[in-house]
């Protein structure tokens, strides 16, 4: 029961923290929250400790690289895509 | 140990929070990015100093943590360091469908594990999970194969696949429910798992690609929502609040995106469904167009006064943004006015085109949003329209066509109209544009970088 009350008030902090953004920060935006749910991996890690058999492993080998991925990803990504407004923010308004 | 790791998880969910807050706006978004990546990167921390002072993790698992950790990882940094900047889009759809994959065999884990014994509440988060997360992997891999052009960016439609859709969905849900009671066992979670695949690529192939960047964003918050269910199989609260967290806000930036497009997220869903039923109605296919040489083109742009310069995706893909700063910087020292009028979902993604321009130093001031520009369009002698097909396409106030509602910028009111365009090649949603036909528009065939470069070159000459 924890685990809904603490997703259903998630959701509505999620509702909530996204205001009026100009379409020029959507792809950003968009970036960071894919890289927000690369958490994941936190529980594959999690998981993959409890493996005992070689299905076991193999699953939790590539829920593992494929949450690493998405991670790392997503991260480098948003800070490439967010450098390049540094460089405008120098340009008079 | 515990509340120690609750607090970091509790702190990383702090900072998720806040991070996306502070992207709300431009000046502070970099340290919102920066912010939650210090979140993640302690909550990752925290679990592995816990895994190690717990003791129980055998040789086999830290074995299979490190190099599943080092090859995902490496993959995601060189794809994200390496990918272009007019491919990010896909890279993002890429990554947004390893989450859900990962989210996905989360919960294939723990119920392999477990089997038939999991409690009834765990179980059905499970099987949701298993369920949304492999609809998005699947999905977000054809949603970036269709912007890569690997796979037809058009929708793909045929006879009765709208009974396909339904019939994978009904499967994946029924075989997920009798997971959920306990007595399916492996096959039933074999045959969910499969089934949601196919959803996810039934879902997305009849869509067409001008609405790609609303299903990828679609895709992210339910990632973000099968991350929260993974969450609640293995009771982990930082993944629920940070899942959750993505699928709400997620939600909320995907029904953004959709408002910039002028489109409703059911028909971007659903109205793509319907597409290809009926054959598009007629687009006037004059094939008769007027085309010019780089120094007509020229003569045209260095006496006008006010020029606004429509970039595309061509202009994007043939990284041309350097190119045509150039050309604006010469007819601005010629006292010409010159502004860019970009389009939302120009480049592919919204503000995608905003970070290209960027990129070039284009000066920010000199970027328009559509709905300031379109009126400017009536007062500007020449429209030069580069790499730009779909968004500028008058058929679009028209129904009954696959760009049918979708705001366009009004090019064509414009006095005079120069397109940069490699050949008569459709855009993405496959159609005829009329523009080109137009007796005041004058097609200049070129790739968007040479073709730019010798316009500069031939404005050059002209004022000596």
């Amino acid at each position: 029961m924890t685990d809904i009350t603490i997703f259903v008030l998630g959701l509505l902090v999620g509702y909530e923290v996204i205001s009026k953004v100009p379409a020029t920060l959507h792809t950003p935006l968009m970036s960071a929250a894919n890289a927000i749910h690369g958490i994941v991996l936190v529980g594959a890690a999690l998981i993959v400790v409890t493996a005992d058999t070689p299905v076991g492993y193999v699953v939790g080998f590539v829920a593992i690289a494929l949450a690493a991925m998405n991670v790392v990803g997503g991260y480098a990504v948003t800070q490439r895509m967010l450098a390049m407004f540094r460089d405008r923010a120098r340009e008079p308004r | 140990m515990d509340t120690v790791l609750r607090l970091v998880y509790l702190g990383a969910a702090a900072c998720f929070v806040i991070g996306l807050h502070l992207m709300n706006r431009p000046p502070t978004a970099r340290r919102g990015s920066t912010i939650s990546a210090a979140g993640m990167a302690a909550a990752v921390a925290a679990t592995v100093v816990v895994l190690v002072r717990s003791g129980t993790v055998t040789g086999t698992g830290w074995a299979v943590l490190a190099a599943g950790v080092s090859v995902g990882g490496t993959a995601g940094w060189y794809l994200a360091r390496t990918v272009a900047m007019t491919a990010v889009p896909q890279a993002v759809s890429l990554f947004n469908a390893a989450g859900g994959g990962a989210a996905a065999l989360v919960a294939v884990h723990d119920l392999l594990r477990v089997g038939d014994a999991m409690a009834v509440g765990p179980a059905a988060a499970g099987a949701l999970d298993v369920v949304i997360g492999a609809v998005t992997f699947s999905g977000s891999l054809i949603a970036a194969g269709k912007l890569q052009g690997v796979v037809a960016s058009r929708p793909v439609v045929f006879p009765g696949s709208r009974l396909v859709n339904a019939l994978l969905a009904a499967v994946a849900v029924g075989a997920g429910a009798v997971l959920v009671t306990g007595n399916g066992g492996t096959v039933a979670l074999v045959v969910t798992a499969l089934a949601a695949l196919g959803f996810g690529v039934s879902m997305v192939m009849p869509i067409g690609g001008a609405d790609m960047p609303v299903v990828i964003s679609l895709l992210n918050a339910l990632t973000g929502t099968a991350v929260a269910m993974a969450g609640i199989v293995i009771g982990n609260t930082v993944l629920i609040i940070a899942g959750a967290l993505v699928g709400a806000s997620g939600g909320i930036l995907t029904k953004l995106m959709a408002d910039a497009m002028n489109r409703s997220l059911w028909s971007v869903v659903a109205g793509g469904f319907g597409t290809g039923d009926e054959p598009p109605a007629a687009v006037a296919a004059d094939a008769r167009v007027r085309a010019v040489s780089a120094d007509d083109a020229a003569i045209q742009l260095a006496y006008a006064s006010r020029v606004i310069i429509v970039p595309g995706y061509g202009l994007a893909a043939a990284q041309a943004q350097h190119e045509v700063r150039e050309l604006a910087d010469l007819l601005e020292s010629r006292g010409v006015d010159v502004c860019y009028a970009i389009h939302p979902v120009a480049g592919r993604l919204p503000g995608h085109m905003n970070v290209l321009l960027a990129e070039a130093n284009v000066p920010y001031h000199e970027l328009k949003e559509m709905d300031e520009v379109n009126p400017e369009f009536a007062r500007a002698d020449v429209a030069l329209v580069i790499g730009a097909n779909d968004v500028i396409n008058p058929a679009a106030r028209r129904p009954g066509n696959p760009v049918s509602g979708m705001p366009i910028l009004d090019v064509d009111h414009a006095h005079s109209v120069i397109v940069i365009k490699r050949s008569m090649g459709h855009g993405y949603a496959g159609i005829d544009n009329e523009l080109y036909s137009d007796p005041k528009t004058g097609m200049y065939f070129a790739d968007a970088k040479r073709g730019l470069a010798e316009l500069a070159a031939a404005v050059k000459v002209l004022v000596g």
